[in-house]
């Protein structure tokens, strides 16, 4: 089984939008090679023709009847966020300046 | 009729309410009484995240009023509770365990919050725990550790070690819990309580911060059976808020608790829970438990789960994936926290994002979101989930294969007792092999319990034996713990927790 290198610890803690130290990124490395090797253990199970399972219970679509049901108002919905304005959430930039 | 203890912390939640009921006692007394105990333990234990001393008072001087009116109450009426801090509770904070939820004051309630709330147990407080519920130990809190009341410097178990701190220290009669590989029941097992992770869908996952959706259950924790049975029969039940909610009545549980009849029942002995790795007192007790149950009536074989010995291995692969999935919301951008990266002018929201889940997530967190993220990322899919995922597969075939043959499986419930705090902080698969026989049913969606089976002989520490029955027959569970524990209690001539040092300061006085 591959093992990480630094270099993939960093990609994927960029893909999950976490902004690892040196130290961090220093530490992880080995422990996930570490992880990764006991996980592996799951391609020696005699899997050979078995259907994946990713739920325990057969899954039915659910649905409500289509009326309207009170809500969170504005305010309550804002209340946590780190800003507001305008009875809107406030982000910083999304897009590039240029 | 009910003989309750003069210290009214020391009282099951049975005879709480029964004395409640009679109007023997007040629920704020009742309330009053544990908010002391908190006072004067809790400095030691570090159980509580949060104790709302005002609003349960209120909330039991409500009871009160109402019970005076001549109003009629749900079994639990006026017995307080401790709530784990993964369920949403309006106007009280809700962390997870997580600096990222600091101060994060819910905007609603979680359905399970909804019905203790509507049965009338005044909500103490809320529970330490694991960060997002990941660990086993209650070492990854970002609000530190919370400590066994057997011994204050082991482990209480985790993610819910606050939830079994708290019982086993008597700061609460009941708690809830949530258990996504062995959460409720780890805990229960190294602290002498009780806990159940019900069957999958049997009470709602509505407003509990998930973890890994396909797997998460929450469920009751007590000290005794019976109590843990009517606070399942409060927690469970269909909720149209969760599509996984299964539309069926609770399961008869607090029946089967009371008549704690195991006579004519199958038993199994799963042969690859118990070998290798799990201590010899662990073992001794398990093994006393085991021929307990067949002096009660119970025929006992041994069962084979070959599968279950790549359980642990397929777990560390589905939980991670779905919790990376389920932790993308931490975004900083609705709730939680937001911090801006060190010298960049103008961050970018995903600039903010990354610096805000590095600073809000500690090392446990990490460890996962970034594994699940390379388990999912395309070229591995196949070997790591994808085999995860058949690995799953079989292990629901093992179960079915052996409910066949067997009513009920059983098991020791944690490999080891309590470790001392420390001990695995630095060793994630040490860590890991804490939950290696509770693990199985929940990649199943099968119910179990953890109930005491006695002290280790080596350490003088709890140890646990887990009961394992098909879905939706979480009686069962109820049936053989109730008679086990019964005949257990009798055995050491009184609960288990009696031997338990006393903590330090003024309640060190009280005693039973």
């Amino acid at each position: 089984m591959s093992s990480l290198s630094r270099e993939d610890v960093a990609h994927l803690a960029g893909l999950a939008r976490i902004e690892l130290s040196d130290a961090e990124l220093d530490r992880m490395v080995g422990e996930l090679s570490v992880i990764l090797e006991s996980v592996a253990k799951v391609q020696q199970a005699p899997t050979d023709g078995v259907a994946p399972m990713s739920h325990p219970m057969p899954l039915t679509n659910v649905t409500r009847p289509d009326v309207v049901r009170p809500s969170l108002g504005a305010e309550a919905a804002l209340a946590g966020a780190p800003e507001a304005e305008m009875q809107r959430f406030s982000v910083p930039r999304i897009l590039d300046e240029d | 009729m009910t003989d309750l203890p003069t210290d009214l912390t020391r009282a099951t939640a049975a005879a709480l309410a029964d004395a409640l009921a009679t109007k023997a006692v007040s629920s704020v007394e009742v309330t009053q009484a544990h908010l002391d105990r908190i006072a004067a333990v809790d400095g030691q234990v570090h159980a509580y995240l949060h104790v709302d001393a005002e609003g349960a008072l209120a909330q039991a001087r409500a009871i009160d009023e109402r019970r005076g009116a001549g109003e009629s109450l749900s079994a639990l009426a006026g017995v307080p509770i401790a709530v784990k801090d993964v369920m949403t509770t309006k106007g009280l904070p809700t962390t997870c365990g997580s600096k990222i939820l600091e101060g994060w004051i819910p905007p609603y309630d979680a359905t399970v919050v909804t019905k203790l709330r509507e049965a009338g147990l005044p909500i103490i407080g809320k529970t330490n725990m694991d960060e997002f519920a990941m660990g086993s130990s209650t070492e990854h809190s970002a609000y530190g550790p919370s400590r066994n009341p057997w011994d204050l410097e082991r482990i209480p178990g985790g993610s819910g070690g606050g939830s079994s701190s708290v019982l086993a220290s008597f700061q609460a009669p009941l708690a809830t819990g949530t258990d996504t590989g062995g959460s409720i029941r780890q805990p229960a097992a190294v602290t002498a309580t009780v806990g159940t992770k019900p069957t999958y869908g049997g009470v709602s996952r509505y407003g509990l911060v998930a973890l890994a959706s396909s797997l998460d259950q929450a469920g009751p924790c007590g000290r005794t059976v019976l109590d843990t049975a009517l606070l399942h029969a409060v927690m469970g039940g269909h909720d149209p808020m969760d599509s996984t909610s299964i539309d069926a009545p609770v399961p008869p549980v607090v029946e089967a608790a009371r008549a704690a009849d195991v006579r004519g029942m199958r038993v199994g002995v799963v042969k690859e829970l118990g070998g290798k790795g799990y201590q010899p007192g662990v073992r001794a007790r398990f093994d006393e438990s085991v021929a307990l149950l067949e002096e009660l009536g119970a025929e006992v074989v041994e069962v084979s789960c070959p599968n279950f010995d790549y359980a642990l291995a397929a777990y560390y692969l589905i939980l991670p994936s779905e919790a990376s999935s389920n932790l993308a919301k931490f975004d900083a951008m609705r709730y939680g926290l937001r911090v801006l990266p060190d010298g960049v002018d103008d961050p970018s929201a995903e600039q903010v994002m990354a610096a805000t889940r590095d600073a809000g997530f500690g090392p446990e967190v990490k460890r996962r979101i970034i594994l699940g993220t390379y388990a999912l990322s395309s070229g591995y899919y196949d070997a790591y989930y994808g085999s995860a995922q058949k690995v799953r597969a079989l292990i629901a075939q093992d179960f079915a294969n052996a409910y066949e043959q067997v009513d009920v499986l059983v098991s020791p419930t944690a490999p080891t007792t309590a470790f001392k705090l420390g001990d695995k902080l630095e060793d994630p698969m040490a860590m890991y092999l804490n939950d290696i026989a509770t693990i199985p049913a929940n990649l199943a969606g099968v119910p179990g319990m953890s109930i005491p089976s006695g002290l280790a002989d080596e350490d003088g520490l709890p140890a646990g034996i887990q009961i394992l029955a098909p879905a939706t027959k979480d009686e069962r569970l109820y049936s053989v713990g109730a008679a086990l524990e019964a005949a257990l209690v009798d055995r050491w001539g009184g609960p288990i927790l009696d031997r338990a040092p006393e903590l330090g300061g003024v309640a060190a006085a009280k005693g039973a």
